[in-house]
This record gives structure tokens, sequence and C-alpha cells, in this order.
């Protein structure tokens, strides 16, 4: 008891936010249910490339390309071996995450800038390598990706939770959160420990941490194969979310929305993935909603909101978070929280020039 | 034999669209050491003043001298508003902030313009000249010329005018040329303006060929990246000799390769920067850097 009544004001939150994401789907419509899957997933994706670019400093813009991997693995796996596609979520994230080290140990010899270029040309060129092999990726068709019934274990507890039938969205959102919160779980134990400071360390100076003994290659490579296996997995559930993937799932704009996720979350934090996700997917959705509607903007602007807007908003929310809030949302929020606390605690000890102590530790 | 010839003449009017996109990729490395992302999308805006000049009744070899100079000055109010102020950030802001403004870019031309692809006017005849027996379209002609005068242009000028030479010492040593009495920022103001005005010239070359819509540089920049990679990212000279292997390599590829064909031959130019980067990450006329550490 003592030890929750001393807990952190961020564990708190972090409670919070579970009850909020486990209970919301039984009050929401099935539509919404499956966008928030949706927002989930790509969270998923955006923490894999958060461990890449905020803790080890390698810039992808390519993890579009590895989401459809994740996707078309479990998707072709699924409908063309008719396995559950329970068990080719590991299967892809595994094949995806065993991609990544591949790719990763080349762009070990690649500056951050050629890395950045390499990748950039990958997220490019995916639709139309999907597009080729048309007898297993059904080509420009796409896949149909079947929708399981939840199980029967999960129907039992939810009907006796709420009292209602569970759908095959609620079910297919809960295994997203479960999914989430295993690898954000995971995420934040990797960080606070040896591969995370060894990663760190390389993103603050490589020449530094080699020479403190940490193995650049090794976890350099790491970090690739874990970032491809957290994108490996969003991109399979993305397929079971969305039930259907085709070469356009996956455009060079999914990379860039990845990219926004991260950077406006919040680089190198843990809840910044999160924040980034309901951001950068729901923006798109709420704009294509709200601005038609209002009067006052221009016809033009309403009528190619929907193909425009969201590149227009993406670019300039990456170009002022970069310029004016390099730390994003959970910067900020950071910010604010410990500027708040000066001034409830006062400034600092003016004998010993101690500061209150940082809230954040993570 | 004949064909092949054809298809080589196409690769090298193809290889000078890429090399002038290329360059001015050099361009902006060399003031800055950054790899531009925005650079295509700059060069399509560019394409759209044209073709709105052009609409308006403006003869296409009017538009094109102003279409380069707003081009040039655009290039500048980029640099002033966007960049100058990140100018020390870490190589991964800048990156990550190039690409935003790419982003950007893409989404206002689709606003104003729509995405609706419209045909570009080519100034080129779409006859073909018959020459040593090898029947070559006066457009591909015309577009090596074209780029042929721009690269030699943009040589003379970084070589051998007084604005080139301190533009160069800028972006070279900077603090020395502080020192000398250069106005360092506005040198790479200047560099990005050039490498606008440089990388317009492609959108202009390319629009008649591709139609003109806010996505037609998507795939030319990823050449340009080939080119510019294979000829070492920070030659000039490379870039154009990059272009042009990149040009008939991916025609050459889509003609000849049969699982190649028209829809692949991305995937060719995405090939050799990879290959370029695994095996010779220096390129053709890079020299490798020493790093002081």
């Amino acid at each position: 008891m003592a030890r929750l009544r001393t807990a952190p004001p961020r564990y708190w939150l972090v409670g919070v936010a579970f009850l909020f994401f486990l209970g919301f789907p039984t009050v929401i419509s099935s539509f919404q249910t499956s966008l928030w899957t949706q927002a989930l997933v790509l969270a998923i994706a955006i923490m894999g490339l958060n461990i890449l670019v905020g803790y080890n400093g390698q810039l992808s813009l390519g993890h579009g390309a590895f989401m459809a991997l994740g996707a078309y693995t479990s998707a072709i796996l699924a409908h063309h071996y008719k396995l559950d596609y329970l068990i080719t979520i590991p299967i892809a994230a595994l094949l995806t995450g065993l991609v990544g080290f591949l790719f990763g140990i080349p762009s070990l010899r690649l500056s951050a800038l050629y890395l950045a270029l390499a990748t950039f040309a990958l997220a490019v060129v995916t639709p139309s390598i999907i597009k080729r092999p048309a007898a297993l990726t059904g080509g420009v068709q796409g896949i149909l990706v079947l929708q399981p019934d939840p199980p029967q274990f999960a129907q039992d507890v939810f009907a006796f939770i709420t009292g209602t039938r569970m759908t095959s969205d609620q079910w297919i959102y809960y295994l997203s959160l479960f999914c989430a919160l295993l690898l954000f779980w995971l995420a934040w134990n990797l960080v606070r420990h040896r591969p995370g400071r060894a990663m760190r360390a390389i993103r603050d100076g490589e020449v530094a941490a080699a020479a403190s003994g940490v193995n650049i290659a090794g976890y350099k490579t790491l970090a690739f194969a874990i970032s491809a296996f957290y994108a490996g997995t969003a991109g399979s559930l993305f397929g079971l979310a969305t039930g259907f993937i085709s070469p356009d799932t996956f455009p060079v704009s999914l990379s860039i929305q990845l990219l926004v996720g991260a950077v406006v979350g919040g680089l190198a934090s843990i809840p910044g993935p999160l924040l980034g996700a309901i951001f950068a997917y729901f923006l798109p959705i709420e704009s294509n909603q709200w601005v038609p509607s209002q009067d006052w903007i221009p016809d033009q602007i309403r009528s190619t909101v929907k193909n425009a807007g969201p590149a227009v908003s993406y670019g300039a929310v990456l170009i002022l978070i970069m310029m004016f809030a390099p730390n994003g949302i959970v910067g900020l929020v950071n910010s604010g929280y410990s500027a708040l606390n000066r001034r409830l605690r006062g400034a600092g000890d003016r004998e010993t020039g101690q500061m209150p102590p940082d809230p954040q530790t993570v | 034999m004949q064909e092949f010839l054809q298809q080589l003449v196409t690769g090298i009017a193809a290889g000078g669209i890429f090399a002038s996109l290329a360059l001015a990729l050099v361009l902006i490395y060399n003031a800055m050491g950054l790899v531009n992302f925005a650079q295509g999308e700059m060069a399509m805006l560019a394409t759209f003043v044209a073709y709105a000049l052009i609409s308006r009744g403006m003869s296409y070899w009017i538009v094109f001298p102003v279409t380069l100079v707003l081009a040039f000055g655009g290039g500048i109010v980029i640099q002033r508003i966007v960049i100058k102020p990140v100018e020390r950030a870490p190589i991964l802001t800048l990156v990550i902030i190039t690409l935003g403004l790419a982003t950007l870019l893409n989404g206002l031309a689709g606003f104003v313009f729509g995405y609706v692809p419209r045909s570009f006017p080519s100034p080129f005849s779409a006859q073909s000249a018959d020459i040593l027996g090898v029947f070559v379209s006066y457009r591909d002609l015309g577009v090596i010329v074209v780029s042929g005068l721009v690269l030699l242009a943009v040589y003379l000028l970084l070589q051998r005018t007084t604005v080139g030479l301190t533009m160069r010492a800028a972006a070279h040593h900077p603090e020395a040329s502080r020192l000398l009495g250069v106005q360092v920022s506005w040198m790479l103001a200047l560099g990005w303006g050039l490498a606008s005005a440089v990388g317009a010239v492609s959108g202009l070359m390319v629009a008649p060929i591709l139609l003109l819509e806010p996505n037609m540089m998507q795939s030319i920049i990823i050449y340009a990246f080939a080119a510019a990679v294979l000829g070492g990212i920070e030659s000039p000279l490379g870039a154009v000799v990059g272009g042009v292997i990149v040009g008939v390599t991916v025609n050459l590829a889509g003609a000849y390769l049969p699982f190649v064909g028209g829809d692949l031959q991305l995937a060719v130019g995405l090939a050799i920067i990879v290959a370029v980067l695994v095996i010779k990450p220096n390129g053709l006329f890079g020299r490798a850097r020493v790093r002081r550490v």
C-alpha cells in the first residue's frame, strides 16, 4: 500500500491510460473501435521507429516497407497456406526482424545521411516490388484478410464482464492492445537496461561509446532488428485490422506518417509513440470530416483536403516540431511539468544551488 | 543494334534530366553536408509555376528563364525561412526538416493545382531526325542539349567567377571565409537558390514526358539520389556522369531485361543506390574522407 501511495505520478497515468484503453471499445461503435485498433497498431510501428531513431540515432525513412513485409507474410501464410492468423503474427514479426537484422549489416557502413537516403528509396519502391510476384501477393488487387471470430475464452470473459457479445472488431482491438502493451513494456525495459544504455551511448557519440567498450556493430544491428520486429508485428496486425492489404496500403506516405508520429510524440520517450500515433492517425481522418463542413474555408481547399490535407499538415508539423519542440509532446509536457514543479517548490536551493529533483528519469 | 542505339540516346536524355536534379543535390550537399529531400518537390512546384505562366499565353522561351529566376528566388526564400534557423542542428534534424518540406510542398501543390495530371508543352517537335541511320527524336536531343548547357553554365559559374569562388570557399572553410569578409550565410542561401534553379530545369524537362502532377518528381528524385551517390555525392562532375549512367542503365534494363520491364525500373534505381553504398560508398568521383576523432 505504501508503495502504491508513493508511486510517481506517471505510474498513475499509465494505470489510468490502461483502464481507458481497456474499457474504451465497450462504449464506442464498431467502426470507431477499428479506427482505434489501427491507431494502436501504428503506435507499435512508431515505437519500433523510435527505438531506432530516438534511442539509437539511425534515421530510417522506410519503415513502411517493413510493415508491408510483416503484413504480406501474415496474409500470404493465412491465405495460401491456411494457417491460423494468430500464429502468423509472431512468424511475420520474427521474419521481419530477421530481414531488419540483415538490412542492418550493410547499413553499418553508412552515415546517417546515406541510411536515410537508402531507406527512403526503399519506401518509394516498395509498392512496385509488391506488385511483381502477383501470384503470391495478389498484385494490384491485394489480399483479403479474413477477420476471425473471437475465440471462446475471450467471448466468455467479455460476456461475463459487459453482458454483451464480443464482435470481431473488439477482439482484434484487444489483440492489438495486448501486443501494444507487451511491446511497450519490452521497449521500456530495453531502454532502461544495458542494451538501451549502449544504444544511447552510440547515438550520443559513437567514438566515445566504442572507447568505452560498447559493441557498436552489434548494438546497431540489434536496434535495426528490434525496430523491424516491431514494424513487422504492426504490419501483421494492420492487415488484420483493415481486413485488406494491397500495394497501395503501403505508400511512401505511410513511412512519413510513422516519422511524423515518432517526432510529434517525442523521440526517445516511451509514451511518445502512443501520443504520436493518435495524432498522426486521427489528424487526417478528423480534418477530412471537419474541413469540408466549414463554409468559411475556400472551396479549393475543401475539395482537395482529402488528398492534399495530410501532406500539408504532416509537412508543416514535421518542420515546426523539429524547429521549436524537438522533444515533441512528451518534451513539452515534461518541461511544463518541471516548470510547474519549480514554481511550486520554489527555485533551486540558494545555499547549495541544488535544484529540486527532475521528475522525469526515464 | 539500331534499336539499342535509340534506347541509348533516350537513356542519355533521361540521364540529362537526372543529372540536373542530382547536380542540385550536390550543390546543397557541398554547401552544408545535407541531402535535400525536398529538391524534387521544389522542382515540381517550379514546373507548376511555369505551367501557370504558359497557360496565360506566354511563350515557352520566355517562361523558361523566368521560371528559373523565380525558382532561384524561391530557393533563397526557403533557405532563409526554413533552413537558416536550424543551420547548426544535427544532421538528423535537418534531414527530417527537408523531408517535412518535401511533404509540405507536395501538399501545397495539390491544394493549388489539384491531382489531375496535365500535359505540359515541349518546345521540341515530336519528330525524329535520322543521324547515321539512328532515329533520334528531337525531344531527346533537345533535352540533352538543354541539360548540357545548364550543367556547363553551373560549371562556369562555380569555377570561373568570383561569386562561384566565394560560394565554394564558404562551403569548404566557413570560418576562414568569414574572416576574409565573405557573408557565409548568404552564400549558403545563394547555393540553395542555384540548386533550386538547376533542379527546376529537370522538372521542366521531365514534365512533357511524365505529365505534370504533384507526385511527378517522386521517381525522378530516386534516380537523382542514385546518380548523386554513384558520382560520389560531393562531386558536380560525378553527378553528371552518374546521371547519364543511371539514365542509360535504367532505360536499357527496362527495355532488355524481361523481369524488370517498365514497372520495376525504379527498383533498378534503388539497386544502384544500395550497390554503390555497399561496395564503394564514396562513389566514382568522391574522395574517402579522413575523419578526425
